[in-house]
């Protein structure tokens, strides 16, 4: 019983589902109008009993204004008023004033169940609308007569429908998923009389049914029991501790809980013998909306599901074939969910409910936040199927309810009878949907529950040639034969697509016969309404069971021979477009809008950027010199100034040395002069075309910066050429020859590069640089991983290239390489030049003077003597350098070279002797310990780095702060 | 000191084929796009059951036929293999020259930075459709000799004969060519940004998977149709007799929005960077 009870939770949810989280969508709205919401309780008519009864009830309105039209709620089965409270409050936001109840029976109203009963629930929804009308702050159309639609989902569908037809104040009514006629729903008969429409040529007739047609020839007899919906809808209304103030004694209330015992006695002898009495046939159809809609003349709203087991589509289109040309205004809405399941277009169908209820009862412009134009109901929306791989329904509307119908005929294609049994007991059932869930699983297991060996048969029909859209109620005739009177036999229709069936519309027609035992019966079944989509290629399947698990079938054994007597036909209602191809593709056309911005955005940047590039004129007085570094500043992202202020350039003939240790910006420098960096400002030219990234004139330039870059795949061969065919420039000017007289790498060229030594593929680098024989040739550290033969080889070969009228550029730890190769240095320090000139007038310079010293002579001496020299005003500079037993001082000074030696000697140095020549070294840690001790000088500059102690008599620090002699820092890098 | 001009364009698209050919990567993507189909016979040999030939999934019919096998193994192979060598192409392309140092090399050539990147893009692209291609052509000749050279059979119904499926085939390719332009952008973009070839690949593979991952949340409804490769499916459409255009219209939009994007960025990046490497 809990079970049952979860599994009804499950129910109410999944109709509270359509009308209760909808309106959610609306909260938001109540911001904007203030809702007051007033409980109260209202006496109605007693039980048969004489019990009083109260019921509870709500009232929600706006705060302000009025008056308003007023809306009647009515719940689900088995709900209360709480499940309206949503519902009210969005309505009141929209300018209605809302009342909802808990029915007799239910929540905290009292008395019992009697199940839409005329002469209680109805009459009870009577005297809540006096309720209405005694308002003052209600809209009247008349003395006593308020302005008030009703609106109910299910039970209270029911009483929409029904209070409707006895109240004539009502003036809209919107009933969802509900009845048409009680007995009918829980003694459904699907099969038809003979002689119903099964040809083309009738169904066009005018007395044609519609599409929707399914229940009006119905056979008399009643249907099977669909017990597991009765059972669910019994167990609801009999929960124990609902039936508050009844005698625990009484054994009819243990039982019934609050049903009416009335009611609840004929519910239990149906559930108990599976078939029912005349006199619950006759309670069902009193209960029911069918006998009293002649009285109905309101405007009246059918919402209907198509995922509904328990109140099909049939239920609606009954109800609206029988006020049809009654009611000023009928609109009819099949939707894809219902007692199984919530809709996929959930939000789409609240909206149109609103738009109804506008259109029907017009609230107060001024309290209300939409516009009481609202666009009108068409006659007929339905759901059709989900396209693949989507989540929502198209809706497809058309102006007509049911519209025109044409019925086209698919063929069976294996018209063979196939015999099939119910088996003793009924069970093992067949399961082809499972009550309030629709499906528990898919695929071909789904399949194999349904069609239970030997108690099923399938009539497939041929594959269609193109797509179909059905929409209505697919019929079939059939012809049975059994072994026994009373035959019950249910439908129900796949698609199969491959060799997989599956049932779209989880649905199943029950028909029950008497027949004579033996003799063929014919009759037609009208199959569960509901759209379809066949694709071409797939077909339709008839699957016949004898038994159904939501049914009661008859207990004894039975073979059954069936045989289709017809092809299948297929309603098709004209004008329902093609909604898969139709509609504008609001995604498609979204995505190609935003590649268009995307696009434009990209050009006009594009655009943007080439204007804003500055644009560096030629600089022909430059033309003659291959590289000119103008006043270049780079600083890196982490804030480092790399490269502050630098200037030089490099002349044809010239062998050009950059120099300066580590992190000096040669590299740096560099990059920049070949455009893989940009400055931010200055501008390197080449041949007086200024250089930036791509730019042409780096055609005539070639390089090795920081070691080579070769494709490890390739030999050495391939790799230049591979090389050279990247430029893009023809192969007669790569002097290939030359550049592997460089390489010298022998028998090795064919080899792929990633077996190379480190010289192997520096040489391989340096023959790359000049391929071409480029006017100018920048090598950066160009006999790294080369060894002393090597070296010595490189030094002519760069000569003799720079004698042949082009430039070459090297950047170089090696100060004793530079000076044998180079005719020019470039001395750079902390990111700046420190010196530039030739060679030779470096190295013999007559404002220095060099002082080899005892080299036994303790260091503390010799720095003293340092310290004492450089006192001297007319001295610029004193370097130590000391190296391999050797002891020098370099002494840069104005005076005469004569006043310098005194000095030394009187400082108390032993000089042994004395030159003016010095190497390109002395030179190096000369300017470069000048420019430390300047910078030094320049006490407190941010960033610098330089800690030098003083300006007098210390070696300047290493960046790092440890105390180190620069000829230490150079020994170290030659050792590398 | 004059420039020599000249007409041939640096890095050419026949240069920057050469440039790949030889590599390793470049003949393991092509070779394991090849051994799919192998591997896939030879899983069906070694798992043979006496399944009759029904089923709605493209596996379970895959050995009808040679057009039956091959769909089935474009099926298998675009699900993740096919992504991955799309992100391997296009996220390999730029930082493999940055890691052999030739980078540097080939701008200072000079070949112009947006001409360089549509080279390797260009290249990238046209070696993913040589995949696609290979793999396409390889099954439809494995899948014959295997299991013979019966027509189409769609799982969800209907048959399509060789002259109908064959076109169909093409389109498909093209369809999946398209759709992996998206993760192609993506690598390259990344490619270009971190100059790390694998990270690249890794990212763009990780992304593809996590767009799948959402793209099992229900709860995002219709906004999972903007995830990336979220219509990867879609070509499937093409085996329907009837073809419904929609989705591989909104497939191949999608993808040419993400691909303008990323390859838009990358360009914008990369002609602005610093080339350190």
């Amino acid at each position: 019983m809990y079970a049952v009870r979860r599994a009804l939770g499950g129910l109410i949810l999944a109709i509270a589902g359509l009308l209760v989280c909808a309106p959610l969508g609306l909260a938001g709205l109540a911001g904007q109008t203030d809702v007051v919401g007033e409980s109260q309780r209202v006496s109605v008519g007693p039980e048969p009993a004489g019990e009083a009864v109260t019921l509870d009830v709500s009232v929600w309105r706006p705060a302000t204004g009025g008056p308003f039209p007023a809306v009647l709620l009515a719940h689900g089965f088995g709900g209360s008023k709480a499940d309206l409270v949503e519902r009210g409050r969005a309505l009141a936001a929209r300018g209605y004033l809302a009342v909802g109840y808990s029915a007799r029976g239910f929540g905290d109203s009292g008395g019992r169940i009697h199940l839409n009963d005329p002469a209680y629930e109805i009459a009870d929804a009577r005297v809540l609308v006096d309720l209405i009308a005694d308002r003052p702050d209600v809209r009247t159309d008349g003395p006593a007569d308020p302005h008030v639609g009703v609106v109910g989902a299910s039970y209270g569908g029911a009483l929409a429908l029904m209070l409707g037809s006895t109240d004539p104040r009502i003036d809209s009514v919107v009933a969802v998923v509900t009845w048409h006629d009680l007995a009918d729903a829980f003694f459904p008969q699907h099969a038809v009389a003979a002689g119903a429409p099964n040809s083309a040529a009738s169904a066009n007739s005018a007395a044609s049914p519609g599409p929707g047609a399914a229940s009006i020839e119905r056979l008399p007899e009643p249907g099977p029991f669909k017990q597991l919906w009765a059972s669910r809808f019994f167990a609801a209304g009999s929960s124990p501790s609902a039936s508050a103030g009844s005698s625990p004694s009484a054994s009819a209330d243990v039982v019934c809980g609050r049903f009416d015992p009335e009611v609840c006695t004929h519910f239990l002898a149906a559930a108990e013998t599976g078939n029912p009495s005349p006199a619950l046939l006759a309670m069902l159809r009193a209960h029911s909306p069918r006998p009293l809609l002649a009285g109905l003349r309101a405007p009246t709203y059918l919402v209907q599901g198509m995922r509904d087991s328990l109140f099909g589509i049939e239920h609606a289109d009954a109800t609206a074939r029988a006020i049809d040309g009654q009611v000023p205004a009928l609109a009819v809405r099949w939707i894809d969910g219902g007692h199984d399941g919530v809709s996929s277009t959930a939000d789409a169908d609240e909206q149109a409910l609103r738009d109804w209820l506008a259109q029907t009862l017009s609230p107060d412009p001024r309290s209300s936040p939409d516009p009481s134009a609202a666009p009108s109901t068409p006659d007929f929306v339905y759901a059709a199927p989900i396209p693949r791989r989507q989540s929502v329904a198209p809706l497809v509307e058309l102006g007509d309810y049911p519209g025109l119908a044409t019925w086209t005929t698919a063929p069976f294609a294996d018209p063979q009878p196939a015999r099939l049994a119910s088996p003793p007991g009924g069970q093992p059932a067949s399961v082809a949907t499972v009550p309030g869930v629709g499906a528990l699983i898919g695929g071909a297991a789904a399949y194999q529950l349904a069609a239970l060996a030997g108690q099923s048969a399938a009539f497939d029909t041929t594959a269609f040639t193109e797509r179909s859209i059905v929409v209505g109620s697919p019929r079939v005739g059939l012809t049975v034969t059994s072994s026994r009177a009373d035959v019950v036999l249910f439908v129900s229709l796949w698609q199969v697509t491959g060799a997989q069936p599956t049932l779209t519309r989880r649905l199943v027609a029950p028909v029950r016969l008497t027949v004579t035992p033996g003799q063929p019966t014919a009759f037609t079944v009208a199959l569960p309404p509901a759209t379809w989509t066949v694709e071409a290629g797939s077909s339709l399947r008839l699957l016949v069971t004898t038994t159904d698990t939501t049914y009661a079938v008859p207990r004894e054994a039975r073979v059954d021979e069936v045989r289709v007597a017809s092809g299948l036909l297929l309603p098709r209602i004209e004008g329902a477009a093609d909604v898969a191809d139709g509609g504008s593709d609001t995604e498609a056309i979204g995505v190609a809008v935003a590649i268009a911005l995307l696009l434009a955005a990209i050009g006009a940047s594009a655009w943007w950027d080439r204007r804003k590039r500055q644009h560096v004129p030629d600089r022909p007085d430059l033309a003659d010199v291959p590289l000119v570094v103008d006043r270049l500043v780079k600083t890196y992202a982490d804030g480092h100034r790399a490269v502050d202020d630098v200037s030089w350039r490099a002349e044809r003939g010239q062998v050009v040395g950059l120099l300066g240790p580590n992190g000096a910006g040669k590299t740096t420098t560099l990059r920049m002069a070949l455009g893989l960096i940009t400055p931010d400002s200055g501008s390197v030219y080449l041949g007086g075309q200024p250089v930036h990234p791509g730019s042409p004139a780096l055609a005539g330039v070639g390089a090795l910066v920081e070691g080579p870059g070769l494709l490890p795949h390739l030999t050495g061969r391939d790799n230049l050429h591979a090389y050279w065919a990247a430029t893009g420039r023809p192969d007669a000017e790569a002097a290939f020859e030359q550049a592997l007289d460089v390489a010298a790498l022998g028998g090795a060229i064919d080899r792929p590069v990633r077996a190379y030594s480190h010289g192997m593929r520096q040489r391989l680098g340096i023959a790359q640089a000049m391929l071409g024989l480029p006017d100018l040739l920048v090598l950066d550290e160009p006999t790294n991983g080369l060894d002393p033969p090597q070296i010595a080889a490189m030094r002519p070969i760069l000569q003799r290239y720079a004698a042949s009228g082009r430039t070459v550029v090297i950047s170089s730890h090696l100060l004793a390489e530079v000076e044998q190769t180079c005719s020019h240095v470039v001395v750079m320090h902390a990111g700046r030049v420190v010196l530039t000139g030739r060679v030779a007038d470096l190295v013999d310079a007559s404002d220095t003077t060099v002082i080899h010293l005892d080299p036994a002579a303790s260091p503390h001496l010799v720095t003293e003597v340092a310290d004492r020299v450089r006192a001297d005003a007319a001295v610029t500079s004193v370097a130590v350098v000391e190296d391999e037993g050797d002891c020098r001082l370099v002494i840069t000074a104005a005076s005469p070279r004569a006043d310098v030696v005194r000095a030394v000697i009187g400082a108390g140095a032993d000089v042994v002797g004395v030159s003016s020549r010095k190497h390109l070294e002395e030179v190096f840690l000369g300017v470069i310990a000048a420019a430390q001790t300047e910078r030094a000088g320049q006490a407190g500059e941010p960033g610098s780095g330089q800690s030098g102690q003083s300006g007098s008599s210390d070696w300047p620090d290493r960046p790092d702060g440890t105390s180190e002699s620069i000829t230490e820092q150079l020994r170290q890098v030659r050792a590398r | 000191m004059t420039p020599r001009h000249t007409a041939a364009p640096a890095l050419s698209i026949g240069t920057e084929v050469r440039r790949q050919l030889g590599r390793r990567r470049t003949f393991w993507s092509l070779f394991i796009a090849l051994a799919l189909p192998l591997v896939l016979i030879g899983a069906f040999a070694i798992g043979r059951t006496s399944s009759p030939a029904t089923g709605t999934r493209l596996s379970d019919l895959a050995q009808l036929g040679s057009a039956n096998f091959t769909l089935f193994a474009v099926s298998a192979a675009s699900e993740f293999l096919l992504v991955v060598i799309a992100a391997l192409f296009a996220g390999d392309a730029v930082p493999s020259e940055a890691s052999w140092s030739t980078l540097r090399y080939l701008l200072v050539a000079p070949v112009r930075r947006a001409r360089l990147l549509a080279s390797k893009l260009t290249v990238a692209v046209a070696s993913t459709a040589v995949a696609i291609a290979a793999l396409v052509g390889w099954s439809l000749l494995v899948g014959g000799v295997a299991y013979g050279w019966a027509p189409f059979t769609n799982p969800a119904g209907g048959v399509l004969d060789w002259g109908q499926l064959l076109p169909r085939l093409g389109v498909a390719a093209v369809y999946l060519l398209v759709s992996l332009l998206q993760v192609a952008g993506l690598a390259f973009l990344l490619g270009v940004r971190t100059d790390a070839p694998l990270g690249a690949v890794g990212v763009a593979v990780l992304v593809a998977i996590v767009s799948s991952i959402l793209g099992q949340i229900e709860s995002l409804g219709d906004l999972r149709n903007g995830l990336p490769l979220h219509y990867q499916r879609a070509w499937l459409d093409l085996l329907s007799p009837e073809v419904d255009w929609t989705a591989m219209r909104h497939g191949v939009l999608w993808s040419v929005l993400y691909f303008v994007m990323f390859v838009g960025l990358a360009f914008r990046l990369f002609r602005r960077k610093d080339v350190l490497s």
